[in-house]
């Protein structure tokens, strides 16, 4: 029956785009430079409300490079420096605009990266951290915040009566929904996730491809990962990148089985070489 | 189609010979169809055994490819133009079983109807030739997904109709037959279960041809109007 289940929602799914969601954020004709390097080259993408957006690439494509200049987090190096756009709607904000704050960004846009990074700090002050930096005092609103994205990041149950421990107590899979339920409690309108399970098993993959899953029911989602087959479990959307340069973008069930392009053909059937 | 070559060389080799096995699973169920008619024509009481064998190792192939296609999926997760030919493999080899059967089915006709006086098959070459269009429209089925060839399938989209209109013709021929003489009712309903046979595997070679467009341009034109797969086709 499961079976049966999962077609059946995704001829709906399929129905549901038809009427295709808003978009979200669009990258406008962005260039990025680490130096004199050009990392990326002239992109154009529109992230989509409620999506789950995967860039696919082989490694040094700009993938990674691309996700971060979402939250900003390039400006932490010197020498660094974008070209073009990225804008958030519906405000119309370009992200990347001088006058522009990078910790107002990084409020709106969360990441996850693939390694659990939790502060060496309690289960509950992991969470109740960015809610502190935004100045919440209350305990009761902040029990009820970190409940919150607790149960979000489907980590409630299993953290409940030890949110006194120490974050590294907690499994690696643990601790990654722990990171997502840090990124969670600012309520972020888009997650960005840089290879979020590549250290974790295939349980803890799964959790966290189901919590993915979930997430776009609420908020915008931009992944980057190296496995292909969890860029079609879990997108929406897929991108493929390669030498800085945006290949092809279209949707997930559509560049699967039928790519536009040769090159993403190659990559995609691991002909690439 | 890509023609670079899979970076694992294993995958390379997997599908190659599951494809292989597809064509030669492909070329004995032609001579099969070939042999059932030459029983139908003939009598041979020996080609009607032999069909009758043969068609045990026609299932076995079609069990063996629809494992090797399981492999592929469960071991390489094949994408794009793999996934398309390991999906299309493994429902070429249903419709070439069922043609398998349907071979059967003309040499266990042929049997019965040479039992009832064999001078009747002689009477309706409309049986043979359709036979002809059939096997002609399954060779060029399987040509086209040797080639990877979307074009030269079309022909046999177009074919099946030819082969739809001679079962009608044959049908209204028996019909008469049977009417003027109604002995030859047993006899006359067996030759209709031989022409309703052919007409099936022309329906079959129309499926694989519909699967090798489907493998090539990634369109699956099943139950779409002539027009309209053309229009596709020559699509680059």
């Amino acid at each position: 029956m499961a079976a049966a289940v999962s077609v059946a929602s995704a001829l709906d799914a399929r129905q549901d785009e038809q009427a295709q969601s808003a978009p979200k954020a669009e990258a406008k004709s962005l260039s990025f430079y680490y130096g004199e390097f050009r990392a990326l080259k002239n992109l154009d993408l529109v992230v989509h409300e409620q999506c789950v957006t995967a860039l696919i690439g082989p490694s040094g494509c700009g993938k990674s490079t691309f996700l971060r200049c979402f939250n900003r987090m390039h400006d932490l190096y010197p020498g660094n420096r974008y070209e073009g756009e990225i804008r958030l709607y519906p405000d119309n904000t370009n992200l990347l605009a001088p006058g522009v704050d990078p910790i107002e960004v990084r409020m709106r846009l969360s990441m996850v990266f693939q390694k659990p990074n939790p502060f060496p700090k309690s289960i509950f002050e992991n969470v109740a951290y960015g809610l502190r930096v935004r100045g919440e005092r209350s305990r009761r609103s902040l029990e009820d915040r970190v409940e919150e994205a607790l149960r979000g990041a489907a980590l409630w149950d299993e953290v409940k009566d030890r949110l006194e421990d120490l974050a590294f107590n907690l499994s690696g899979g643990q601790q990654q929904r722990l990171c997502i339920a840090r990124a969670l409690a600012t309520d972020p309108e888009i997650m960005l996730f840089d290879e979020p399970t590549s250290a974790l098993d295939p349980i803890a993959t799964a959790n966290i491809e189901e919590l993915i899953t979930d997430l776009k029911t609420k908020l915008t989602i931009l992944i980057v990962t190296h496995n292909m087959q969890q860029a079609a479990r879990v997108s929406d959307y897929t991108a493929y990148m390669y030498l800085g340069e945006l290949i092809e973008f279209g949707r997930t069930d559509e560049l699967f089985i039928k790519p536009k392009n040769k090159q993403t053909e190659d990559y995609i059937t691991g002909r690439f070489g | 189609m890509g023609v670079t070559e899979h970076i694992s060389k294993a995958f390379e080799a997997d599908l190659d010979t599951t494809r292989t096995r597809v064509l030669q699973m492909g070329g004995l169920v032609e001579a099969q169809i070939l042999a059932a008619i030459n029983a139908y024509i003939s009598g041979s009481q020996e080609l009607v055994e032999q069909v009758i064998e043969n068609d045990q190792r026609v299932n076995g192939y079609e069990v063996a490819i629809d494992g090797a296609c399981s492999q592929l999926l469960v071991r390489r997760q094949p994408a794009a133009s793999d996934l398309r030919m390991v999906m299309a493999m493994s429902k070429i080899v249903t419709d070439l079983e069922r043609i398998g059967d349907e071979a059967e089915k003309i040499a266990r006709m042929a049997k019965e109807i040479h039992a009832h006086g064999g001078h009747h098959a002689q009477r309706f070459p409309a049986v043979r030739h359709a036979s002809q269009v059939a096997v002609k429209m399954l060779r060029q089925a399987l040509d086209g997904f040797a080639r990877l060839d979307a074009a030269s399938v079309t022909e046999v989209l177009k074919e099946d109709s030819e082969i739809d209109n001679e079962f009608r013709s044959v049908l209204r021929q028996l019909i008469t037959y049977m009417m003027e003489d109604p002995r030859t009712i047993t006899i006359g309903v067996e030759i209709i279960w031989v022409a309703k046979a052919i007409e099936r595997i022309g329906d079959h070679a129309k499926n694989i041809a519909e699967q090798v467009i489907y493998i090539v341009k990634g369109t699956d034109i099943r139950h779409t109007s002539f027009r309209d797969v053309e229009r596709e086709i020559a699509k680059e």
